[in-house]
């Protein structure tokens, strides 16, 4: 009886799973050029670029990325650091080390950074 | 023009071998002095610009980057070394009317961080006179929680000044508004504002006045390559260059450097929790991480600053953690 009884379970979930899956395969019949530009959004929240901090230096000092990519700070040093844009557009709080700081990069443009903490530590990142 | 033996036990007198004799002295742990010559500006001064001065009678101590927080080698526990540091004050034989502190109180500028060093500083049960250091305004609203717990009374971005025994204290900031260091040196600023205000806050006062200036990063430039300098210092010092004693105290570089420049006397502290590199002598100035443990302390101190037992400007003592 047991048996049987989980079989019939497996049916039940394996149905609606197929329900499911029909539902979104109609969905995206219906709406292709919605599902499109999410596929595009989902792509660009993708595509990232780390920039290293260790000894008092970030690692690549410059870099070029394209819009819409997240760039990660991550804190390898044994002393805390801040990403600061010049301009103030954005800013870290203090990263302790291993700590990361990540910011999407949507408009394309020039972007001066430096540690507010130890301001001879600069960067720059172009947005494509 | 004759000079004076140290007051507190320095062996060393005015020339500058017995001053390098002292600083040899700080790598062997011994408790040493630096008050001969250097800091003692009477002996620089001349016996007429000393007598002139306001008679004092105090004696305060300086602490500094404490850094509660910092986990790391070379010391995963600078609440421990802070307490030692204290528990040294508690010890001497002339109790200070006051401490302060130049910055640093905190690693990360989180309140557990500085509930934490308060806590273990009131033990000294005396007044203290805080300003911060960059690490204690680097969360996200830049210094506002520094602010909001230490900065009641202040100007403009915390400064303040205050009289003790004839003696003209003066807290400048330099931890805002560092200056990115693209086309320039990236080095501190005390800005338009706080510099109108020093000069009146001293504008009215006899020259005979001593003159204390605390500030976290240094108030002439040691090493441009690490930020340690203050861009707009040399503005502040013009204001202050007419007294007879100005004896200017930061921490920031976590070591004992030390200037002369007419009659100001420019003095680094070491730290309580970690050392930093000579400059030039690492690739970075972060924590000398390869320091032993059993070395550590003779790498950290507290300073005494007495006015009591010399005629004009102060004598500094140094004494490391170690004993």
């Amino acid at each position: 009886m047991r048996t049987i009884r989980s079989l019939s379970e497996w049916r039940l979930r394996l149905g609606l799973i197929l329900g499911g899956l029909g539902m979104a395969a109609l969905l995206a019949a219906a709406l292709p050029a919605i599902d499109a530009g999410a596929a595009a959004v989902a792509a660009a929240a993708a595509r990232t670029a780390t920039i290293q901090i260790d000894n008092f230096r970030f690692t690549p000092p410059d870099l070029t990325v394209a819009a819409g990519t997240t760039v990660i700070w991550k804190n390898r040093d044994d002393s805390p650091h801040r990403v600061a844009d010049k301009n103030g557009t954005f800013a870290s709080a203090a990263l302790d080390t291993d700590d990361s700081y990540s910011r999407s990069f949507a408009t394309p443009g020039i972007y001066h950074y430096f540690c507010s903490i130890h301001p001879y530590m600069v960067g720059t990142i172009v947005v494509k | 023009m004759k000079s004076e033996q140290s007051p507190s036990g320095g062996a060393a007198g005015t020339s500058r071998r017995g001053l390098l004799k002292c600083m040899a002295w700080a790598g062997t742990g011994v408790v040493w002095s630096l008050s001969g010559g250097v800091p003692r500006t009477i002996g620089l001064l001349g016996s007429a610009a000393a007598a002139e001065m306001a008679p004092s009678d105090l004696t305060f101590v300086q602490i500094s980057d404490s850094h509660i927080g910092f986990h790391l080698p070379p010391n995963p526990d600078p609440t421990a070394t802070l307490a030692e540091a204290i528990a040294k004050i508690k010890a001497m034989p002339v109790p200070p009317a006051f401490l302060v502190h130049t910055g640093d109180i905190s690693h990360l500028s989180k309140e557990e961080q500085w509930d934490t060093a308060e806590q273990v500083i009131r033990g000294a049960n005396k007044q203290v006179f805080y300003i911060p250091g960059e690490h204690d305004v680097a969360d996200a609203d830049n210094g506002k929680a520094y602010l909001a717990r230490f900065g009641k009374n202040t100007q403009g971005k915390g400064w303040y000044s205050f009289d003790m025994a004839g003696v003209h204290f003066v807290a400048l900031i330099n931890v805002f508004n560092f200056q990115p260091g693209f086309k320039s040196a990236g080095l501190a600023v005390l800005g338009d504002d706080q510099l109108e205000w020093l000069e009146k806050d001293v504008a009215g006062r006899p020259s005979s006045t001593p003159i204390v200036v605390l500030a976290h990063l240094p108030l002439w430039t040691i090493y441009e390559q690490w930020g340690w300098g203050t861009s707009d210092a040399g503005r502040a010092l013009g204001y202050l260059k007419r007294f007879g004693s100005v004896t200017v105290l930061n921490g920031h570089i976590h070591q004992i450097i030390q200037k002369v420049e007419g009659n100001v006397t420019l003095h680094t502290a070491a730290s309580t929790a970690f050392p930093q590199p000579a400059p030039g002598t690492a690739p970075a100035p972060g924590p000398m991480k390869e320091v032993p443990a059993a070395e550590l302390r003779k790498y950290l101190g507290v300073r005494t600053v007495d006015y009591a037992r010399s005629k004009g400007g102060p004598a500094l003592t140094d004494s490391t953690l170690v004993g």
